[in-house]
């Protein structure tokens, strides 16, 4: 009895186990999912104060180019960008491919470049733009 | 699918219509990966234009927003995001909530926000479209 128990394959438990990478990145998928419908109902509510009027419009605009909004929408662009590579790896996924586990381990880099990547990319474009 | 093992016992048609063992969900998915894909290119475009628009005027701002192609595209973008935000927080709800009647009533509250969010932004998107230039 004993002995069946030793031998029985255990179970991922959740607080018992450290998470490799490949596990934190599918958890952060769907943290930035949920995270990007915050970003939406913003977007929503900016088009709503600039559909209200000038008044409206400059008061969202000024949010928006706050510092607090640029942290804001730094966050929504890194979360975007990384919910979006992560994405297309899970559509190679859906088509078969890179499933097994070294592709998989591999992959998560391909993501976390890519993801930083374009965040980096984007926010030197930002900050050219503001200096001249 | 048409690789099940028992294949002799599964009618074509069930092969066709694409319904797995739950008779639904193919769909789910389907969406699900459609909206992914439409979504690249134009949350790439979005984020471009948002950078040409930092602390744009009114006036600039709508003049952009009156341009046909980028109201079109805004539109497009907004029923793609809310479709696969819906199908997204649905799977996210059926997946914690357990006690049936709760997940119900979760779903439906679902689908009313992320509708209402989508006409809201369409109404806005054409309102501010309309207005610009006048
Ligand atoms: C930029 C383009 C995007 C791509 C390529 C993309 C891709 C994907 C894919 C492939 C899935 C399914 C994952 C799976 O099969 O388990 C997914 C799930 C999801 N996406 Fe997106 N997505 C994008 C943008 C967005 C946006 C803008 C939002 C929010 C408004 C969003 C919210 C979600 C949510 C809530 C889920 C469900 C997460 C889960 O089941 O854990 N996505 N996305």
């Amino acid at each position: 009895m004993s002995e069946a128990k030793i031998q029985r394959p255990l179970s991922p438990h959740l607080q018992v186990y450290k998470l490799p990478l490949t596990a934190l990145m599918s958890i952060s998928h769907r943290i930035t999912g949920v995270g990007l419908i915050t970003g939406t109902l913003l977007v929503t509510a900016f088009l709503v104060a600039a559909a209200s009027g000038e008044s409206q419009y400059d008061y969202v605009m000024g949010l928006a180019t706050s510092l607090p909004g640029k942290i804001v929408l730094f966050l929504w662009s890194a979360g975007l960008y990384f919910h979006m590579c992560n994405g297309v790896r899970h559509m190679f996924w859906d088509i078969g491919k890179n499933f097994k586990k070294t592709d998989a381990n591999r992959s998560n880099y391909y993501v976390l470049i890519g993801a930083f990547t374009l965040t980096v990319l984007t926010w030197v474009t930002v900050c050219g733009r503001l200096a001249g | 699918m048409s690789g099940h093992k028992n294949s002799e016992f599964v009618a074509p048609l069930k092969t066709a219509k694409g319904h797995g063992s739950a008779h639904e969900g193919a769909e789910h998915w389907l969406q699900q990966k459609i909206t992914a894909l439409a979504q690249i290119p134009l949350v790439l475009w979005l984020i471009y234009s948002i950078i040409g628009l930092q602390g744009a005027s009114y006036a600039e701002f709508t003049a952009w927003m009156g341009q046909p192609v980028n109201a079109i595209l805004m539109i497009i973008l907004i029923s793609s995001v809310m479709l696969h935000a819906k199908l997204g927080a649905q799977v996210v709800v059926e997946d914690y909530i357990s006690c049936g009647c709760l997940k119900m009533a979760k779903l439906i509250g679902m689908k009313i926000f992320f509708y209402g969010m989508a006409v809201a932004c369409i109404f806005s998107v054409l309102k501010i479209a309309f207005i610009a230039g006048i």
